[in-house]
């Protein structure tokens, strides 16, 4: 299949006109008879013990049908570890309550439940529910919070997880150093802002099956549901609704159970969404992170050592900060070979929203240090910064900090020097205003971490007809995942793309598929789906061999026919064939599941092994107005430039790309969630900015294709790494045009006047 | 205070409901079925719940239905269907505009208003217009390029009937 008929086409997704037209139900949308409001109590403090709670006065309401807290749920706890369908072993300490009994440790954290015939009564009768609280004491900083004596988040200590790297000899390294560059860096809380709130419907059916009806990135959290409510798994059903937007704030929990214990109570469906303002409160961020980097170099530019210690704001409760700051620490290099590398990451409790997945998923709080290091090492030594990178990029055959071998084509400096040109003649300075340029490399992985084993599956099925079915389930956030499975199944079948239908997941009828998250849907549920669709074809192809008298490598699918390569006039109609094998009883579906390479954990005490399957790379560049009377910055002139490996959908695949470099540019310049003592100063979206439309031109997009990527065809992921050197791009190009160092995001006004001792 | 009869005209079809002084036009077109018009902020930020009220864009969480009484209400559905698209429509689903979607019925509209009073529109003022549309999602690029192809092939005051009469798709 040299010669792709439908993959690398721009393609309608089969999903985007239902949407243009607004005919797709979001998980809001969606009603059933009988139904009844939730509505979630939150804990106004960030540190308090809970005294008393008292519903009575709230169950007392007319319209109220329920009214839950801990006692009613026998003080649930539900495991907040990495969710998946695999077995792994858990950590210790990834319990959090569904609603808080005896203390509340973030402001926003679930107290009780309502259920009532209509919002308004629901809202009436959280204010009815009396709970008295008394403020204790809290930590706000994660420094603060790993001192002797700070206030403890939960027992024994604040400390919620430790990784390190030790590769080579770290003292040698510094002292083979002609230069050592020493910075600390820092970036804030980010909120997802998707544009569509979380939201979900339940039910309980006849069968006594709780079915939710959810927006999320994880159809695997039934099996949370269940064991939170200490059920049998197969009790639970989740549908998955097209979700509107997700970005990793999806990715835990954030309805379900509500959904699931109001449903079981009132034996009545149940609607639950979060306004905006509740959004943004009871939801995850993104890791702020304080970031020490030390860098050891030679005077022509080689790096011989880097120590890079690494402080991550787990927030209340641990979710999955574990692995995020695991996947900083393993990419705290970036894509350099660094043959003595010393690497200490902590995460730390305190008393603020607690922080988890975010697109990226501890990716590009250290790109924006070690690329801002790259620029500062190139300055100090009046090197070219793509000349001090070169000289160090890692490259195909070669090892990262952990010990992993790089498989797969790494177009470091091709990506890197296509991004710069893309950018064409430089814009002049005027005035005040300097004109900088600055660009950044990165190493992002794509799916999951190996030791936990992760598999995806896909049904595919062909109609007597000629058309296809696949059943995969596999979360659709809007990144086109369904529709890149479209045309895998269409490409290898000969099927037209329009007579391929997949469905959107539902665990009674789509095989899990894994998560929507790190960047593994293509890649997994890709490779599943093309692994289900071969076996099939290979049925045909047998079966039509036989009708030929030909190999059944001479013949072909294509158009719905099967034919013969030198002769296409012998050809059949699909639905013919399909016809001759059933009658034989020949198989026409089939369930694929696709294994990532499994591994065993890293090394604690040295963070070596491999740890992921494979990485992307790519670079990012930008040119930048700075105003250095104002300190406004205005973006001129970006470019992305990503080796994908294969673009299945090239359309898609620029999609992605700009709108990852579109939050990418928001999180250097405009978002920060200012959180001041627990509380967060930002609560909306006209006091929390995102970019508009007239915020940043737009983005090119130059793709590479290496076909070296473990995806079906060759390709690569995208979805993530298109964020990833983003912001750090931008902190070179200000701190180029200003000629003084940027070490902290975002890149307001005021940091570019406070850079120029301007105040 | 007590609810009130009102006359909502949406998307052509008459509607008398009987609502109280606080509902907002957003609340009461979703409950009416209307739920190609989308909540994603109630606070008059997002610009996901942009409707046409006689002609004029508007974020329905900031209008009071009672304000609408007797009004035209024009929601991305009322645009066009599946088996009928507007133009803009069309264009946006070709553009890879679309991504999770949330924000597009809003979007839809807005450029929708604003083709009308200007077939031709450059980058900067279809950016400008649909500056209050939130998208977390395009980075806006393709969203963008999709009007501008509508602005081009000049097909934006042409009705959706007018356009095609094949039969409707499955
Ligand atoms: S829902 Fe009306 S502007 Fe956001
Ligand atoms: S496409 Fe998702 S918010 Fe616009």
């Amino acid at each position: 299949m040299a010669n792709f008929k439908v993959v690398g086409k721009p393609i309608r997704r089969f999903d985007a006109l239902s949407k243009a037209v607004g005919a797709t139900l979001f998980a809001d949308d969606f009603k059933m008879p009988g139904m009844l409001h939730g509505k979630v109590l939150r804990s106004p403090y960030p540190s308090a013990r809970i005294v008393r709670i008292d519903p009575s006065r709230a169950r007392a309401l007319p319209g109220v049908v329920c009214v839950l807290t801990a006692a009613d749920i026998g003080y649930a706890k539900m495991v907040a570890d990495i969710p998946g369908q695999t077995g792994q072993r858990e950590r210790p300490r990834s319990e959090t309550p569904v609603l808080a009994w005896d203390r509340v440790r973030y402001k926003g954290e679930a107290v009780a439940l309502v259920a009532a015939e209509t919002e308004e009564i629901a809202e009436r009768a959280l204010e009815l529910i009396d709970v008295e609280y008394e403020p204790m004491p809290g930590v706000f900083d994660p420094l603060e919070a790993m001192k002797p004596g700070a206030p403890v988040v939960f027992e024994p200590d604040n400390i919620v997880a430790r990784w390190r790297i030790r590769k080579g000899d770290i003292e040698a390294g510094f002292a083979a150093a002609d230069l050592i560059i020493e910075n600390t860096y820092r970036v804030p809380f980010v909120e997802h802002a998707y544009l569509e709130p979380e939201a979900g419907v339940a039910w309980v059916d006849e069968r006594g099956v709780i079915n939710i009806r959810v927006s999320t990135q994880v159809m695997e959290h039934f099996r949370t549901v269940a064991r939170t409510l200490g059920i049998p798994q197969n009790r639970v059903r989740i549908q998955g609704a097209f979700a509107g937007g997700g970005f990793g704030g999806k990715e835990d929990i954030t309805v379900e159970v509500f959904l699931a214990l109001l449903a079981l109570h009132t034996r009545r469906p149940v609607r639950l969404v979060y306004t905006r303002e509740e959004s943004i409160l009871a939801h995850s961020k993104r890791h702020p992170y304080i970031m020490r980097y030390r860098t050891g170099v030679k005077r022509n530019g080689r790096i011989t050592a880097l120590r890079v210690e690494l402080i991550a704001d787990s927030g209340a409760y641990p979710y999955l900060s574990p692995y995020v700051s695991l996947y900083s620490t393993v990419v705290a290099t970036g894509p350099y070979r660094i043959d003595n590398v010393w690497v200490d990451t902590v995460a730390v409790a305190t008393n603020n929203p607690f922080t988890s997945a975010f697109r990226g998923f501890g990716g590009p709080q250290p790109c924006f240090a070690y690329e801002r290091q790259m620029d500062e090492i190139a300055r100090a030594l009046g090197m070219d910064p793509l000349e001090v990178r070169r000289i160090n990029y890692l490259r195909t055959g070669d090892t990262t900090a952990t010990g992993q071998v790089i498989h797969s084509a790494a177009l470091l400096e091709e990506s890197a020097r296509r991004a710069l040109e893309a950018l064409g003649e430089r814009t002049p300075d005027r005035g005040p205003i300097r004109v900088g340029r600055g660009f950044a490399s990165y190493m992002q992985p794509y799916g999951r971490l190996m030791w936990l084993h992760d598999t995806s599956q896909a049904w595919v099925g062909l109609e007597l007809d000629g058309t296809v079915v696949i059943r995969c389930g596999a979360p659709d956030p809007g990144g086109g995942q369904l529709s890149s499975l479209c045309q895998i199944a269409s490409e290898v079948l000969g099927v037209p793309l329009e007579n391929v239908v997949a469905y959107t997941p539902d665990t009674a009828l789509t095989p899990l598929a894994g998560t929507t998250t790190a960047t593994r849907q293509l890649y997994m549920s890709g490779n599943a789906v093309l692994q289900a669709a071969t076996a099939i074809r290979k049925t045909l192809l047998d079966r039509a061999s036989k009708y030929f008298e030909e190999d059944p490598e001479d013949l072909d699918l294509a158009d719905g026919r099967v034919f013969v390569k030198n002769d296409p006039d012998r050809s059949m109609p699909l639905p013919d064939l399909i016809r001759i094998c059933a009658a034989e009883g020949l198989p026409l579906s089939h369930l694929a599941m696709f294994k990532a390479p499994f591994r065993d954990p890293i090394d604690p005490e040295t963070g070596q092994g491999d740890v992921f399957p494979d990485f992307t790379f790519g670079a990012f560049a930008v040119e930048v107005a700075v105003d250095t009377e104002t300190g406004l910055i205005e973006v001129l002139k970006s470019a992305a430039c990503h080796d994908v490996g294969r673009a299945i959908n090239p359309a898609a695949v620029i999609g992605q790309i700009q709108g990852g470099s579109h939050q990418g540019l928001g999180y250097a310049l405009m978002e920060n969630l200012i959180v001041e003592n627990g509380e967060i100063r930002t609560p909306s979206l006209s006091e929390y900015l995102i970019p508009t439309s007239v915020d940043y031109p737009t983005t090119q997009v130059i793709l590479l294709e290496s076909g070296t990527g473990l995806g079906p065809f060759g390709a690569k992921g995208i979805g993530e790494p298109a964020i990833t050197p983003v912001a750090a791009a931008v902190a070179n190009a200000v701190s180029d045009a200003l000629g003084v160092p940027i070490r902290e995001l975002p890149i307001t006004p005021e940091r570019v006047l406070k850079a120029l001792g301007k105040l | 205070m007590e609810p009130k009869l009102i006359t909502l005209k949406i998307n052509g079809r008459t509607h008398q409901v009987a609502l109280k002084p606080n509902v907002t036009l957003l609340r009461a077109l979703r409950d009416l079925g209307y739920t190609d018009v989308k909540n994603g902020c109630e606070k008059g930020d997002c610009g996901a719940c942009a409707v046409l009220l006689n002609g004029r864009p508007v974020n329905s969480c900031l209008v009071l239905a009672w304000q609408a009484d007797g009004a035209e209400v024009l929601t991305a559905a009322g645009l066009g269907t599946v088996d009928r698209p507007h133009p803009i429509q069309e264009a946006l689903a070709d553009s890879g505009g679309v991504q999770c979607g949330f924000c597009i019925p809003g979007i839809v509209v807005v450029a929708k208003a604003l083709l009308d009073r200007n077939p031709n529109p450059t980058e900067e003022e279809i950016r400008e217009a649909i500056s209050g549309n939130l998208c977390r999602c395009t980075g806006y690029s393709l969203i963008v390029e999709g009007i501008q192809r509508i602005a081009e092939s000049k097909e934006s005051s042409e009705s959706p009937e007018a356009k095609s009469n094949k039969a409707p798709t499955l």
